[in-house]
């Protein structure tokens, strides 16, 4: 059997790092959403290779 | 081991919940960013993805929050005299001043380049000058110096829908200007009406507020002067490409109102307003609220509607 006990602490500490990974989340989404409009865009090219090496 | 101290806990770094970190980015300002913004991006003749869109109104709102939590950062001192912020996140001691400066740099930088790969560099850069003059211009230097502060600091909230503007055409343009005159102009007489009503407050705190400064009596002679100034500025963008018939309507409204309240607030003094608790004030206020939303409510219907080959003249 656990002992455990809620503080308040925990609660506020919970509430903030639920949020952040939402927004995190969320984030990711937006980015990957912002790619795929920029490649499938009709003006996107791949700069073209000029050969040179290190 | 148990401790009595638990129980009224003393608040220090790594205790703020989110909704404390979202209260430093001044929610009720962002909205008003937020909504700028987004006329200036849909009001623009080049159309955006909605995706890109969606991404730039976001980050000028983050980029707004960014300013809105360094304010608080630098002007924690002030917060925790006046009344009317006394129950912010710093003062009420649920996040320290460290982690609202790191939250509001972290923010800052976040919000630019982002908005800079979203969209383009113009925009990015009339964001990171926005949030540079807000800052370090208006709240660091200007705020506590002049009573001037509300009028030259009140382009920082006119900037946003240069900003969208800028993000769907890459430049700025008469249009944007015109926009930003428009919340340029209207910000003075809006502040000054609640430095009116919220008299104790500034002076308690230091900040030289013009009722401060001037006296009560200048204060409402300069909302009257600075009301009859915007007036036929907003009036007179019905007849640019921003405007039309319906436009040049919602202006005449607002602005006859908006002037009707500048001229009681400038006639009454300070025994009659203390009567009846500064109705006027906190009416003509509250209009002033409308006023914007409408103005840029009637740019966006304006824009809508030529898009439809009807609006415009």
């Amino acid at each position: 059997m656990s002992l455990s006990k809620q503080h308040e602490l925990h609660k506020r500490r919970f509430s903030r790092n639920l949020g952040l990974g939402l927004v995190l989340a969320g984030l990711v989404a937006l980015i990957f959403g912002l790619t795929v409009v920029k490649v499938t865009n009709e003006d996107f090219g791949v700069p073209s290779q000029t050969g040179s090496t290190y | 081991m148990s401790d009595a101290s638990l129980n009224t806990t003393q608040t220090q770094a790594g205790d703020a919940g989110f909704g404390d970190f979202f209260a430093l980015l001044k929610p009720r300002v962002m909205s008003l960013v937020v909504f700028t913004a987004l006329v200036g991006l849909l009001a623009a003749p080049v159309g955006v993805h909605p995706v890109v869109g969606f991404a730039a109104i976001l980050f000028i709102a983050v980029g707004g929050g960014a300013s809105g939590a360094l304010n608080m950062w630098w002007e924690a001192d002030i917060d925790r005299i006046m009344k009317r912020t006394r129950k912010r996140p710093i003062p009420s001691g649920k996040v320290t001043e460290g982690e609202a400066f790191g939250f509001g740099m972290t923010l800052a930088g976040f919000s630019v380049v982002m908005l800079w790969l979203a969209t383009n560099w113009m925009a990015a850069a009339i964001l990171a000058f926005t949030i540079f003059f807000y800052v370090v211009i208006y709240t660091m230097w200007l705020k506590r110096w002049t009573p001037q502060n509300i009028v030259i600091g009140g382009a920082a909230g006119a900037f946003p829908p240069m900003i969208g503007w800028a993000a769907a055409t890459g430049s700025i343009s008469v249009e944007s200007i015109l926009m930003f005159t428009l919340i340029f102009m209207w910000t003075p007489p809006h502040f000054w009406a609640l430095a009116l009503f919220m008299k104790a407050d500034y002076h308690e705190a230091g900040v030289p507020m013009l009722t401060v400064t001037h006296g009560r009596r200048s204060t409402r002679k300069h909302i009257w002067v600075y009301t009859l100034l915007l007036a036929p500025l907003a009036i007179g963008a019905a007849f640019t490409s921003i405007g039309g018939p319906l436009y040049l309507m919602v202006a005449l409204v607002l602005n006859g109102f908006f002037l009707k309240g500048a001229f009681e607030i400038w006639r009454r003094d300070e025994a009659m307003a203390e009567a009846d608790q500064y109705r006027t004030e906190k009416r003509f206020f509250r209009l002033s609220l409308y006023y914007l939303f409408g103005h840029f409510t009637a740019i966006l219907a304006q824009s809508a509607l030529a898009s439809f080959g009807l609006g415009g003249w």
